[in-house]
């Protein structure tokens, strides 16, 4: 009975002429536009792979240059001149740990609450607390070397006058990326909804009972993935520590605020680096290597966290 | 009002109580302060780098003339009598700058379109974390990749023979460290860009598509012109990134002062003059001190500029589409 219908007929006819027309239409686009739109792609995959290349270039150049020297010798033996066979990293690894230990401490209470401030207090109409703002955004972005300075001139010396120790590194890092964790666990407060401090409010509790009960629990693992990601930044930053102390070659375990001088491993890593014999060089690949595992390892790890208990509300 | 509707509203339970709290809640105003001292200290951190970058800066302007140093190409801070031309070592950073750009540009946005235009979401899905992956790379590992790899694996042998005195045997060159510093700035260009494409209303997609155009076209002359503040923004906010980037520069541009934009020649940038003077053993009052603090000052002045253009245009076209 399908096709007896002389309406319904009709309506398959316009049906598959307007579709013939359409396709033809689409298909004759003009031959440069389909030539041109072709090469554009192309060149956008190249580009692509350029960058992924480079990235590629660098982790495998790392590791032929430096399997070498991988070894445990590398986390064991203090760095050495005389002989690169054993030399290692074991100072600058205590001394960077350290370091970070320092900038979560200083950076996780400082960092949280300028964020919480800023979402839950601040009044936005206010002139200081868009300064505030506006200044943040600024900091985040003001290159290394000049919290480098900063140390130099604030920290190490002038007004806190720490001297060249390991804790003075460790503040001038903790500044560094102090903007980093404001903006994260601001983004992570925000996207609490209102209606779970409204909620709370409602029941009698107060405001800071809201954000203490409510509001930071559900905002944690963002904070966490901010944290960790300023962690890993702090820890392959070399240029402010340049100028802040750290020196390179000490063959002891550097403590927090001893005077006799402390390393990192970026520092250390730059320091074979600019030594041309081929040992220097197998070692500063293989402290590549070393960090580059640390850092990989902590960014999955916060990118793992902030899918793992991303909330959806 | 009549009686009754007035005993209607009357609460059943007595008098009505107070919404005011029941104590003054000192506890929850000193939570208060302390986080907004919190807040504050970021403008603390920003007045204290000015302060500590002002004083030795106006310390220094009283020993070497602001004519020498602003107009001056030479920089010779060890030489008898020493000169402070800071355009040697400006030209330096934006020697390395330039070519770091020439790189990043077309790639970080090639990258950007292809993500947000061309891109399934299973690709998108495992380019985008390798872009961040780039990101993450601390930068001494990539000044060490730019000097014992693309100086002599991909430079020297590309470089057509003595043009421009010839690549073979340098050690350092501007170029090199440009191309390291363009690798790190990729990501941050087609991250930005990716996001104000991604931010261009899904209409004005359609509504092109829909004309008939190619994806090309959709891309370059549609979505390309919506978004072009926030790709400006991450221009610029590439270009500060790499006027103040150190290790790079220091690993692989090398120290040799001088006012040239050849690419293969050494050349030293303001943030690797910085680095490798005012190392622990600088004594305090020193000219070459002070010069660390007035070349500092030039540095912020210009990222601070870069930065509030960029945050400026980021803000821009979040107002328009959100």
């Amino acid at each position: 009975m399908a096709g007896g219908d002389p309406g319904v007929a009709r309506n398959r006819l316009a049906t598959a002429g307007a579709r013939a027309t359409t396709q033809a239409m689409l298909r004759d686009q003009p031959r440069g536009d389909v030539i041109r739109n072709a090469v554009f792609a192309g060149l956008l995959l190249l580009a692509v792979l350029i960058a992924l290349a480079g990235l590629a270039a660098l982790l495998i150049q790392a590791f032929l240059k430096g399997s070498s020297a991988l070894s445990l010798d590398l986390i064991t033996n203090p760095p050495s001149t005389a002989f690169p066979e054993k030399a290692g990293y074991r100072p600058a690894i205590i001394g960077s740990l350290q370091l970070i230990a320092g900038v979560i401490l200083f950076v996780v209470p400082v960092g949280i609450g300028a964020a919480l401030y800023l979402e839950e207090y601040a009044d936005n109409t206010r002139w200081w607390n868009r300064l505030i703002e506006v200044n943040i955004q600024n900091l985040a972005a003001v290159p290394s070397i000049i919290y480098g300075i900063l140390g130099l001139a604030f920290i190490v010396r002038g007004p806190l006058d720490l001297g060249f120790i390991l804790a003075a590194g460790s503040l001038t890092l903790a500044l560094l990326v102090l903007p980093m964790v404001i903006i994260a666990a601001r983004e992570a407060v925000r996207a609490v909804p209102d209606s779970i401090r409204q909620g709370s409010l409602a029941l009698g509790a107060t405001k800071w009972q809201t954000i203490r009960t409510q509001v930071l629990p559900a905002s944690i693992p963002g904070i966490a993935t901010g944290v960790i990601l300023a962690v890993s930044r702090a820890l392959g930053e070399t240029a402010p520590l340049l100028l802040v102390g750290a020196t390179v070659f000490v063959t002891f375990d550097p403590t927090p605020f001893g005077t006799d001088g402390y390393s990192a491993m970026p520092v250390q890593i730059f320091n074979y680096a600019l030594r041309p014999q081929e040992e220097f060089q197998a070692l500063a690949a293989a402290g590549i290597i070393v960090m580059l595992v640390v850092l990989l390892a902590m960014n999955s790890f916060a990118i793992w966290l902030r899918n793992r208990y991303e909330q959806r509300w | 009002m009549s009686p009754s509707t007035t005993s209607a509203t009357e609460p059943a339970g007595g008098p009505p109580r107070r919404l005011q709290a029941s104590s003054k809640r000192y506890g929850e105003k000193a939570i208060q302060w302390l986080l907004g001292f919190c807040g504050i200290l970021s403008v603390v951190t920003t007045t204290a780098i000015v302060i500590s970058l002002l004083g030795p800066t106006i310390g220094f302007f009283e020993i070497v003339p602001a004519d020498e140093f602003f107009f001056g190409i030479d920089w010779t801070p060890q030489f008898e009598p020493p000169s402070f031309g800071v355009l040697a070592i400006v030209a330096g950073t934006l020697n390395v700058t330039l070519w770091a750009m020439l790189f990043a540009i077309p790639i970080g946005l090639g990258a950007a379109i292809y993500l947000s235009e061309y891109a399934s979401p299973r690709v998108r899905k495992t380019l985008k974390p390798a872009l961040e992956v780039l990101a993450g790379i601390p930068t001494v590992a990539i000044g060490f990749f730019a000097v014992s790899f693309i100086l002599p694996e991909i430079i020297v042998p590309l470089w057509p023979g003595e043009f421009l005195g010839g690549a073979t045997g340098k050690p350092f060159m501007a170029l090199a460290a440009g191309l390291g510093i363009g690798l790190m700035i990729v990501p941050i260009i087609a991250s930005i860009s990716e996001d104000a494409m991604s931010a261009v209303p899904r209409g004005l997609h359609e509504g092109a598509y829909a004309l008939g155009a190619t994806r090309a076209k959709v891309a370059l002359r549609v979505i390309f012109p919506a978004a072009l503040s926030g790709i400006v923004a991450s221009i610029v906010l590439g270009i500060s990134r790499a006027v103040g980037e150190t290790m790079i520069v220091v690993l692989a541009a090398g120290s040799t002062p001088q006012f040239t934009f050849n690419p293969v020649e050494s050349i030293q940038a303001m943030t690797s003059y910085i680095a490798t003077t005012a190392t622990g053993d600088i004594s305090t009052g020193s000219v070459d001190y002070k010069s660390v603090f007035a070349v500092g000052t030039v540095l912020f002045v210009m990222t601070l500029v870069m930065n509030v253009i960029a945050i400026r245009l980021v803000r821009r076209y979040r107002e328009v589409y959100e």
